[in-house]
């Protein structure tokens, strides 16, 4: 199969980007887009030019480090599933992919298609834990946990924090990972002594990184490669209404 | 110099060893501890455990990885689950029980008294784990749910969907998040460690690369852990992530820590066969599918080409059944990898280039129905067919050996500590308490065992002598180091020639699966002593590394790993070839039993052999410690999987 | 320490208060149209309700100051959502390819505006009884009630006037296909369950409105009702 590719090119955060287009010819159908850039890259080397930056690790959907908006969707057309898993048969030959990185404020530019996403990170930091001590823990089984409820918290956390709900999201919203996480903690019982602070000292990181606010249009769900459900967001937000009475009327 | 191997096992009975040494054990005040600099390279289970928990203890970490995140590292794609002797299911286990599971899974080729402990301490991961809020699968009951993983005679296998290690690296990562709040940790992500600086023969700092900026920077500190993960990727493809690399172990090496077992890899036997030139990684379909799959190729050449269906049972050949009647499809991971290799040896594969042989459900699902098929596996037919378009529910799936797991790794005594004062090494990356085979979920375990609860604990009988000793990087041993590090980048840069890093890579990949893989003989691997210090020499003679050094450049962090695998890739051959017998997943044709199972030598290879650098290329061959194993507990036994 | 302020400048306070706010002018729109939709039952009935409502007094005026707060925050706290959210993007994509984002989850401010532009001149005009020369000179009617129906006849009779009634009328149905879902899941009442029965129960509930508020106009067009009193 051959492609046309219109690839996004930036050498570092400060310099100006522009669209290149490359051709990738002869690329057999079960390869997968990150290794037809790979091939592309390695024939951009043989002719003294500078590969495409792009970031991967796993190569199988689990690690959430590679980040393309390919032809104006996150991820790719097939969802769900991430980049590394999209496979060049999905496209029609001779066709032009438009290759772009995430885009959202807080996810500042490195290169080329390569964004920084510690702003996720950030936002786990500022609470999306439970503090257990090593040494310190109960008896696995001495907490039951309704089986309801744990299938639930899985759900929520197979997050793989690839940020492509932000990417994704019209407004560059963080709600989907925020909730995620939020709400993986929140079913459990575990969960429990944190859960107020928690959730207000996340959602005050996610707004402090300069994320945009949920309108609800559910693009971010349509995206995630791990199905996360958007129906977490409202958890999340009983989660906040629930944190802000406490500590207005409690204390 | 290095003298005799002390593997520093305590004394007493096997079930009092860890006890006794943690009462025996130095300690280090709270208010010293925040004086120590511990350097963690590493944040995947064994790093971010280890980090997070010495931070918690009140150590200043410093905790690097080479991914943008913390959350990324390799221990994330694990899928089918955590050993612990927890006996929830009253099935008989017991920690003696998965202590000589393990001890004899591995073929006998690793340290009693650590694999005891290993055992010992998996129930205190499950507890950390769920407290941490860890979504392990739990019954209608509200209790933890256990399932029989890798032949295990007992359900003891704790998982989260298929995404175990993923779930357990996040309640890692989640803990060191809150030590980064907390300021007791310093995250350096996209921080690759180049080398390892010494001072006075303790491991005293490392020299990084900031992959985003190019910087090279020295960071001193009082000891520094290694949890830098597993090799696998010197065979070019295999199912471990792309990054995944042997550069940050093998500085180590070349700067006197020993090398313990290069050669024991493991060849997982259910994965998904390579399609074509172009792959770049292999993905691995859970062990788990082998519990209702069954495994078979067609008896005769000519029906390969047939489409499966269309090849009447008559016709196939089940050879797993046929040749281990009582584990039939269940046989561990070497026995399955080297009969697939054997059958399609005999010209019997299936699919593109004859690699790979069948697991059909065909037979589970008109014994339980599709559905329950379907939510048994759902999820990993779903990744078979994304990457294959084709349904496993209709036609059976293709399946072929590929590397995955290191059992290789530093040398380590009891305290995880190297050869090297100072220089600790946890998880995969250590040569580890697998021996010459790892049984599934057992490396998720070693990982976290090392990591929240042994570590911490044997850490200070290092550290307790050592206040006041930290160097700063202004020592001349940072200057040198930092130096030789420059150097190297830029002579990287410098070769300019003609080829690409991905030719070089493939072109050891293919000759070490050919050579060192899944069967190995000294002609062959005599061979590969000799081409690959050609294939080096051609490397630093004709690559072409892109781009610059003083920015981000993907190129140039691949050149330095693949560099580091040319020169590893040699010892692992030195290895296969000193250890004249079979043993575990190191399969020397030379040494089988008659019907074709690896041969043991307990007389002479009973031993974890150490290599010590002396120098690269044909003459300065490194030299060989070993550290003879001793067996109180445990007798050892021809594994027998009939 | 989270409390008040705090709640109302971080992200989810300010949709929370969207969403109530946007709950108290649906219910405005949904009364006002069971109100509305009694010109088909006859000149009394209008008249009579709308002097009703004229007599509830200081209640009426009640009702107004709470629906002018509702419009006052709703339209405060979506733009400045809207503002954030250009912010948190300043670079955007060259291609664009939308899933699951509705066009009218998308266009919320535009057809906000548009609506509060239909009701600021909605206003003038029955309200204020302006744009009409007609309107000075209707009697009252027999029971001495100021003539609403033939008002709403008359204004409707102006084909312009019913046009923009119905553009504004159909922005507000765009607004509300989305805003009446949107509202369950800020306020955290929503489900896995329950999202597709939502979508789907919104359109359908916006889109009566529609047909309810826009059968006015087009019955009067249509020559279906006539003013209570020839002019
Ligand atoms: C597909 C797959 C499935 C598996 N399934 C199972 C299973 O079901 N059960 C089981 O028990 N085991 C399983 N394993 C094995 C297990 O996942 C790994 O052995 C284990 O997770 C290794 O953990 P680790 O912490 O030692 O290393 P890793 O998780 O690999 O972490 C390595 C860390 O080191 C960092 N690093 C590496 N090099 C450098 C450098 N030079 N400089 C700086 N940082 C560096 C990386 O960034 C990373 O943070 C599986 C492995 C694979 C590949
Ligand atoms: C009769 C008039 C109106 C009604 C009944 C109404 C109703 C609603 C409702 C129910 C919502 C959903 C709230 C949520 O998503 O939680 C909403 C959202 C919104 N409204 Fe209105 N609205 C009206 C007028 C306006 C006006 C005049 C504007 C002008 C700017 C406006 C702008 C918006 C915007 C931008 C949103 C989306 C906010 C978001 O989803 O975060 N609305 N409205
Ligand atoms: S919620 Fe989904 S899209 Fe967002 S970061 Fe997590 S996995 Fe990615
Ligand atoms: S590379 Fe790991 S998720 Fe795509």
């Amino acid at each position: 199969m051959n492609f046309q590719l219109n690839v996004w090119r930036q050498a570092n955060a400060k310099s100006k980007g522009k669209f290149a287009t490359y051709e990738a010819r002869n690329i057999a159908p079960d390869t997968s887009f990150l290794e037809m850039l790979d091939i592309v890259n390695d024939e951009l080397t043989e002719r003294s030019e500078a590969p495409i930056a792009f970031d991967s690790d796993c190569r199988e959907g689990i690690c959430g480090a590679c980040a393309l908006t390919i032809n104006g969707q996150a991820h790719g057309p097939k969802h769900p599933a991430a980049a590394c898993q999209l496979y060049m048969r999905s496209f029609d030959d001779g066709k032009t992919i438009t290759v772009e990185p995430f885009r959202a404020k807080p996810f500042p530019l490195v290169r080329d298609l390569v964004i920084d996403r510690s702003a996720l990170d950030r936002i786990v930091q500022a609470g999306g834990f439970i503090a257990a001590r090593a040494g310190s823990a109960p008896e696995a089984n001495s907490i039951p946990v309704p089986k309801h409820n744990a299938d639930l918290a899985i759900e929520a956390a197979a997050c793989i924090g690839c940020g492509a709900c932000a990417a994704a999201c019209p407004n560059a919203s963080a709600m989907l990972f925020t909730a995620a996480k939020v709400s993986h903690l929140a079913f459990l019982p575990q969960g429990a002594p944190e859960r107020t602070l928690r959730v207000t000292k996340m959602v005050r990181q996610m707004d402090a990184e300069g994320f945009g606010n949920c309108t609800n249009t559910y693009e971010c769900e349509a995206v995630c490669p791990a199905e996360i459900s958007a129906s977490f967001i409202a958890k999340l937000n009983r989660e906040y209404a629930r944190a802000v009475l406490q500590r207005s009327v409690g204390e | 110099m290095i003298g005799k191997l002390e593997g520093k096992v305590p004394p007493g009975p096997l079930e009092q060893k860890w006890r006794n040494h943690k009462n025996n054990s130095r300690l280090v005040s709270p208010n010293n501890r925040r004086k120590f600099e511990i350097i963690v390279v590493g944040s995947g289970l064994a790093g971010g455990s280890a980090a997070a928990t010495l931070g918690e203890l009140g150590y200043r970490v410093k905790c690097f990885c080479y991914q943008d995140s913390p959350r990324r590292a390799h221990s994330i794609a694990a899928q089918g689950g955590i050993n612990a002797a927890k006996n929830y299911q009253n099935d008989g286990d017991s920690v003696f029980r998965l202590f000589y599971d393990t001890i004899k899974g591995g073929d006998f080729r690793s340290r009693e008294a650590n694999v005891y402990r290993l055992a010992e301490v998996s129930n205190l991961i499950i507890d950390q784990c769920t407290e941490q809020g860890v979504p392990f699968a739990r019954e209608y009951g509200g209790l933890l749910a256990n399932r029989s993983f890798g032949g295990a005679q007992v359900s003891r296998t704790f998982y989260a969907r298929g995404q175990t290690g993923q779930q357990l690296l996040l309640g890692a990562y989640q803990a060191l998040c809150r030590q980064i709040a907390l300021g007791t940790v310093k995250m350096f992500p996209q921080t690759e460690m180049l080398d390892l600086v010494l001072v006075d023969g303790h491991a005293k700092g490392v020299i990084t690369r900031n992959l985003c900026t190019g910087q090279i920077q020295a960071f001193a500190g009082d000891a520094v852990v290694l949890a830098t993960g597993g090799y696998g990727n010197v065979f070019f493809l295999s199912t471990n992530a792309r990054g995944c690399n042997v550069t940050a172990t093998y500085r180590a090496y070349k700067r006197g820590a020993l090398f313990g077992n290069p050669c024991f890899t493991q060849i997982h036997p259910t994965c998904i066969p390579v399609t074509g030139h172009h792959q770049s990684k292999l993905t691995l379909m859970s062990e788990s599918l082998r519990n209702d799959g069954r495994v078979w190729v067609p008896k005769r050449t000519e029906d390969c080409a047939k489409p499966p269906n269309e090849i009447p049972d008559a016709d196939r050949d089940y050879y797993l059944e046929r040749k281990y009647p009582s584990f039939g499809n269940l046989a561990p991971r070497d026995i399955a990898s080297r009969a697939a290799k054997e059958v399609c040896d005999e010209g019997r594969g299936v699919g593109p280039g004859g690699r790979g042989v069948y697991l059909d459900f065909a037979d589970a699902i008109s014994r339980l129905n599709e559905d329950t098929i379907r939510e048994r596996y759902g999820n990993l037919f779903d990744i078979y067919q994304k990457i294959t378009a084709e349904d496993a529910y209709k036609t059976p799936m293709r399946i072929y050996p590929a590397v995955h797991y290191t059992m290789g790794g530093l040398w380590v005594d009891y305290n995880l500590m190297s050869n090297i004062p100072g220089l600790h090494v946890i998880g995969e990356a250590n040569f580890s308490d697998h021996g010459a085979n790892r049984l599934g979920a057992s490396a998720l375990m070693q990982g976290l065992a090392d990591g929240y609860f042994v570590l911490p604990y044997t850490l200070p009988n290092y550290l307790a002598g050592q206040i006041g000793k930290r160097p700063s990087t202004d020592h001349e041993e940072f200057k040198l180091v930092e130096s030789e590090v420059r150097a190297r980048v830029k002579k990287l840069l410098e070769v300019n020639g003609e080829r690409t890093l991905t030719s070089f890579h493939r072109e050891l990949g293919l000759l070490l699966w050919d050579k060192c893989g899944m069967a190995r003989n000294a002609t062959g691997l005599r061979e590969a002593l000799e081409k690959i210090p050609d294939l080096r020499d051609e490397f630093w003679k004709k690559v072409r590394v892109p781009g610059e050094g003083e920015s981000y450049n993907q190129s140039l962090e691949r050149a330095g790993r693949i560099a580091d695998f040319l020169e590893f890739a040699e010892l692992m051959c030195i290895d296969a070839l000193e250890r004249d017998e079979s043993c575990g997943g190191h399969f020397r044709e030379e040494h089988q039993t008659p019907d074709g199972e690896a041969q043991r030598d307990d007389e002479n290879f009973a031993a974890v052999f150490a290599w010590e650098f002396q120098g690269n290329g044909k003459v300065e061959r490194p030299k060989l410690h070993r550290e003879p194993l001793h067996f109180e507990a445990v007798h050892l036994t021809q594994r027998s999987y009939k | 320490m989270t409390n008040f302020p705090g709640f109302y400048r971080s992200s989810i306070g300010k949709k929370m208060i969207v969403a109530l706010t946007g709950v108290i002018l649906m219910l405005f729109v949904i009364g006002h149209l069971l109100g509305n939709l009694q010109i088909f039952l006859g000149p009394r009935w209008v008249n009579d309700y709308a002097q009703h409502l004229r007599d509830l007094g200081p209640l009426l005026w009640a009702v107004r100051i709470t629906l002018l707060i509702a419009v006052f925050l709703h339209i405060y706290f979506t733009v400045s959502l809207a503002l954030d959210n250009r912010r948190a993007r300043p670079q955007g994509y060259e291609k664009r390819n939308y899933i699951k984002a509705s066009y009218a989850s998308r266009h919320m401010v535009v057809s906000g505006l548009v609506v509060l532009a239909f009701v600021v001149f909605h206003l003038l005009h029955f309200t204020g009884r302006k744009f009409n020369a007609r309107f000075p000179m209707l009697k009252n009617d027999p029971l001495n009630h100021y003539d609403v129906y033939s008002m709403m006849v008359y204004g409707f009779q102006n084909v312009y006037v019913s046009a923009f009634y119905i553009i504004g009328l159909f922005l507000l149905t765009l607004h509300l296909t989305h805003g009446t879902s949107s509202f369950f899941q800020s306020l955290g009442l929503n489900d896995k369950k329950l999202t597709p029965q939502l979508a789907f129960g919104a359109r359908v509930f916006a889109w009566l409105l529609f047909i309810g508020y826009t059968a006015i106009p087009v019955a009067v067009l249509l020559g279906l009702i006539h003013p209570a009193q020839q002019l």
